[in-house]
């Protein structure tokens, strides 16, 4: 079985793992980080969206493997001293969520795409958001939400 | 879901991932795995090794050269979409590379994976056989009208790599996509491109594999308007059918695109 050595959420992680161990498995099974969750398993849904390297993966669609010496950041890896990411507290401020299953990987999501695309309106959000699914809220208050943290992040707030 | 088990390689250059396949004929390449990996957890694809090629540097580049835009089999299409090299000089490959999959797909998935792959309404396809490019693997140079076969068919061999392909820059082009709404996969996806040599007009997810409409092309020739190709129709006995679109749906949304696709590249600046 190979050893995978990766960075999650800043520290230093050696896991021996099958070969077809997908990174959400690694995550979830092997680290107990199970903020990240499984939705569809077919890449659809983006419940399990990651960092890898600083870009927005779907963790169940890459081998663990194929990651050996990459930084990964999920959700747990946002928060700073026990300080909200700006993204997190639009979601909290702007009730951007219902049941939540879907949330690890729309704050992820919502990350990457501020950092890609500092400027961003409602419509971009809606359009960025394609690969991410929920079924409880219509997207209203995470499109909020979104075009919130972006906002208080372009202020210099985070 | 959980794929058959596999033996993991990642060879350190081209030659030995070329020399790695040759050695094992049930060895199947992966990059983005934005296909594959969904296509082993159904346990569609059982390959008894994976060669990883996707952090071969050599593959992942894009540049121009003269009158052609060079890119890598290892660009991920985020690199395409975002590359200022392409926004200069084909517009529309920056375009089309944006519509594919979703964002975290697109930080994976590259643009070899995608033209071996071949899928019939991937979007790849059509601006590689739409602009005429050329696609060199590491053992020859491959026409786009040779290079792709029908469905999931290409003119590769088995242990042939895909390493770049040169995309002549075009005087006008766009790819109009109407896009599932569910699965955003082209239910019938048009590229257009007028170059010195003349008008191509390639088509995507609407039939078996990407195919060119010659009447569309000579009318184009002719006058570069929306209106010129308004009235041609292709046949729909040779278009899919399916839960998402009768063929003839399709049928009607290839005109339709099309005229949209030559629209847009006039109005382009």
């Amino acid at each position: 079985m190979p050893t995978v050595n990766l960075t999650v959420n800043g520290k230093a992680v050696a896991a021996d793992v099958e070969e077809r161990t997908l990174l959400v498995y690694l995550l979830r099974e092997h680290l107990q980080l199970t903020g990240t969750h499984i939705g569809c398993d077919t890449s659809q849904c983006g419940a399990c969206v990651v960092h890898v390297d600083g870009h927005a993966v779907k963790s169940c669609s890459v081998f663990a493997v194929q990651l050996e010496g990459s930084s990964v950041v999920t959700i747990e890896g946002l928060a700073v001293d026990g300080k909200l990411h700006p993204v997190q507290e639009a979601f909290r401020d702007n009730h951007g969520l219902q049941c939540g299953f879907c949330t690890p990987g729309m704050i992820m999501t919502a990350v990457d795409m501020i950092r890609r695309k500092p400027q961003l309106d409602r419509e971009t959000i809606r359009h960025e958001l394609e690969g991410n699914i929920c079924r409880c809220t219509g997207y209203h208050n995470i499109v909020s939400a979104i075009e919130d943290a972006s906002k208080r992040m372009a202020g210099g707030a985070a | 879901m959980i794929t058959y088990p596999f033996t993991y390689r990642r060879p350190a250059s081209l030659a030995e991932a070329e020399a790695a396949l040759k050695a094992s004929p049930d060895a199947k390449l992966i990059a983005g795995g934005q296909t594959l990996i969904a296509t082993m957890k159904q346990r569609l694809a059982s390959p008894s090794i994976l060669i990883d090629i996707a952090r071969l540097g050599e593959l992942r580049f894009i540049r121009r050269e003269g009158d052609a835009l060079i890119i890598g089999a290892g660009a991920r299409h985020s690199d395409v979409a975002t590359s200022q090299d392409v926004m200069k000089a084909v517009p529309a490959l920056a375009e089309l590379a944006e519509t594919i999959g979703d964002p975290a797909v697109r930080h994976m998935g590259t643009l070899g994976g995608s033209l071996a792959n071949n899928d019939p309404a991937a979007d790849y396809p059509a601006a590689v056989l739409g602009l005429a490019a050329t696609v060199t693997t590491t053992k020859r140079a491959i026409a786009a009208d040779d290079f792709f076969q029908g469905m999931f068919q290409t003119a590769l061999e088995e242990d042939e790599i895909v390493k770049e392909v040169a995309f002549p820059v075009p005087e006008k082009a766009a790819y109009a996509k109407f896009k599932n709404p569910a699965s955003r996969y082209a239910l019938a996806g048009v590229f257009v491109a007028k170059t010195g040599s003349g008008v191509r007009v390639a088509v995507t997810g609407a039939g078996p594999g990407v195919f060119r409409i010659p009447e569309m092309e000579a009318a184009l020739a002719k006058s570069f308007s929306p209106d010129a190709v308004a009235n041609i129709a292709v046949d729909a006995d040779s278009l899919n059918s399916d839960i998402h679109a009768s063929a003839e749906y399709r049928a009607h949304l290839v005109t339709v695109m099309a005229g949209r696709a030559v629209k847009a590249a006039l109005e382009r600046a």
